[in-house]
């Protein structure tokens, strides 16, 4: 199902030429209306109008969160504030707000967008989807209330919170998809347990979620016990909000409104591109923002292209789902290692969420990892052979998939404290 | 003519093994032969037990990991001579040990071996045809 088939379905020479065509626009407009990128354009001897191919983004200054702080409220905005429509904010932990900005074509565009995301992911003009993003400053909430409405969909703007409300709620006006964070998903699952609602007696079927960094296991487990399909969708109030990027029915990855958004994935170190699908940081360029364009911003998340053509037929290139933070990002004799790559090999070795910790020492001014692994009973045997080969089994796909040598540890189970955040899985004893 | 076998995973942690028998103990649950397999790093103690479900259950409840396995308890008078005999007649039919323990029973005068095996159906055909006497582990239980 598209929402638009011809654009995201554009051959992909004409859609780098629309690309090609926009971002000079857009450079041309930040040029001269922004003061932050004029003056990094001159400093860095960038010339909007002489920028001829893709490939010159390369040659253009990173836009970071912290530009976009030191600008509050309203520095980087391209247009007049009297033609600005809307604000959102993103709360920072320390007041360290930043603040964007839509025109009314921005509006309209979004809306379109997140229409997109919706249609892929299968839901349509007769579903009822209940919003239980935040509404208010938080793109979450009404990204995806006005997308709905521009599907033709039925919007219970319920908003977050209160969720024995949201389960009666979803259960009597027969919600059919549901918009919320996965964690809250599962939480929804546990809820309905409790007030003995059995999910299958309700009447949803699709599940759009966001907002958080998740994991193939959590969907499985969300698609098990809520009995719907769950997809996934992308997006940053710095960029957007919702409406970036998203999965269409295939669930493999999230195709990214390429039309809008010039996407780069660079090893977060040398600021370089990484070989095709390799890992790497997410740098987003608006193409068509008005009000509050961006040009190459630093998301800070890791993803990795998929580059092989999606089934379903949209040209768009799909990146793989969040794989954390570059700020978690471990260099390991001088290679790049994620702590979620550590984690999507043990889950497929273990089939569950893996309880793991991840040691980095340095011996002989040489870096050394150890995973240490709970053992549970899938992964337990009574022969020490057999138990000796799995470790070995382990060793050797983490480093063809790594590229370093590992050492495992197997420990006992519940030994490992349970974190929340994938980087205090991670203990660096280096002395750099 | 099968035996419950329980295993256990152990961190190479001091302590540990006197843990899991004061649980064990603690639960009136009677450890009739164990054995211990271990390297640097880790362990894996096994045990028959009197009652192998609550063993497992109880061991589980006490945040150990806790797997369960079919072996094979070959009876044979003379401890020396009879393993040599046993191990003659399965190594003739091609059938590799995976590892193996034994104990004696209260008497004396029996040993009582552990076998277990990757084709545990063919070992049963084999040692049966060959006159040995397996037990059950009510037998093991009962001796
Ligand atoms: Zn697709």
């Amino acid at each position: 199902m598209y929402w638009e088939q011809k654009k995201e379905c554009l051959p992909r020479p004409q859609l780098e030429q629309l690309q090609l065509e926009r971002l000079k626009n857009t450079l041309r407009r930040v040029g001269t209306t922004v003061p932050f990128y004029r003056n990094t354009f001159s400093k860095l001897k960038v010339d909007a109008g002489k920028v001829k191919s893709l490939d010159d983004l390369r040659r253009l200054p990173f836009t970071t969160k912290q530009d976009l702080r030191e600008n509050y409220p309203y520095g980087l905005f391209a247009i007049p504030l009297r033609d600005v429509v809307r604000i959102h904010s993103s709360s920072g932990t320390t007041g360290m707000a930043t603040v964007v900005g839509y025109s009314r074509k921005d509006i309209v565009n979004w809306s379109n967008l997140v229409a997109r995301i919706l249609c892929g992911a299968g839901v349509t003009a007769d579903d009822m989807i209940q919003i239980a993003f935040g509404y208010g400053l938080f793109t979450g909430g009404f990204g995806l209330h006005y997308g709905a409405e521009r599907l033709g969909a039925s919007v219970i703007p319920i908003s977050a919170g209160n969720t024995k409300r949201q389960i009666q709620i979803m259960q009597d006006f027969k919600t059919t998809a549901l918009v919320c964070t996965p964690s809250y998903a599962l939480k929804m699952a546990d809820v309905m347990m409790d007030m003995g609602i059995n999910p299958n007696g309700l009447s949803l079927r699709f599940g759009l979620f966001g907002a958080e960094p998740w994991s193939e296991a959590m969907r499985i487990e969300i698609n098990e016990r809520l009995g719907i399909r769950a997809t996934d969708n992308y997006g940053l109030s710095e960029i957007m909000g919702p409406g970036v990027a998203g999965e269409c029915q295939e669930c493999n990855g999230l195709h990214v409104n390429e039309d809008h958004f010039l996407i780069e994935i660079l090893d977060p170190e040398t600021l370089e591109p990484v070989k095709p699908g390799e890992v790497g940081e997410l740098i987003i360029t608006t193409l068509t923002k008005e009000a509050f364009p961006v040009i190459r911003y630093r998301t800070r998340d890791l993803t990795r292209l998929l580059p092989e053509p999606c089934p379903c037929g949209r040209t768009f290139v799909r990146m793989h789902r969040m794989m954390g933070r570059s700020d978690d990002m471990l260099i390991i004799k001088g290679v790049n290692v994620f702590p979620t790559q550590i984690e999507g090999i043990l889950f497929d070795i273990e089939g569950t969420e893996p309880h793991y910790r991840l040691i980095v020492e340095r011996e002989n001014n040489e870096d050394k990892l150890t995973v240490m692994v709970e053992v549970v009973e899938s992964i337990f045997f009574d022969a020490m052979k057999k138990q000796r080969a799995f470790m070995d089994m382990i060793k050797k796909r983490m480093a063809s998939e790594l590229g370093i040598g590992v050492d495992v540890k197997l420990v006992e189970e519940r030994t490992l404290e349970r974190f929340d955040g994938k980087g205090d899985r991670v203990i660096d004893k280096r002395e750099l | 003519m099968r035996v419950e076998q329980i295993a256990v995973f152990l961190e190479n942690k001091s302590g540990r093994l006197a843990e899991i028998t004061a649980i064990l103990a603690d639960n009136d649950i009677n450890i009739r032969a164990l054995s211990v397999a271990d390297t640097a790093d880790f362990g894996i103690l096994r045990l028959i037990v009197n009652d192998v479900e609550k063993a497992k259950s109880i061991l589980q409840d006490g945040g150990f990991t806790v797997g369960k396995t079919d072996v094979l308890a070959v009876e044979v008078v003379d401890k020396t001579g009879g393993l040599a005999k046993v191990l003659k007649c399965l190594h003739s039919a091609g059938i590799n040990v995976e590892y193996m323990y034994a104990f004696v029973n209260k008497s004396g005068e029996n040993a009582v071996l552990i076998f277990r095996f990757e084709k545990m159906d063919e070992a049963i055909e084999v040692l049966s045809k060959d006159g040995f006497t397996l037990l059950s582990g009510e037998q093991i239980c009962a001796l």
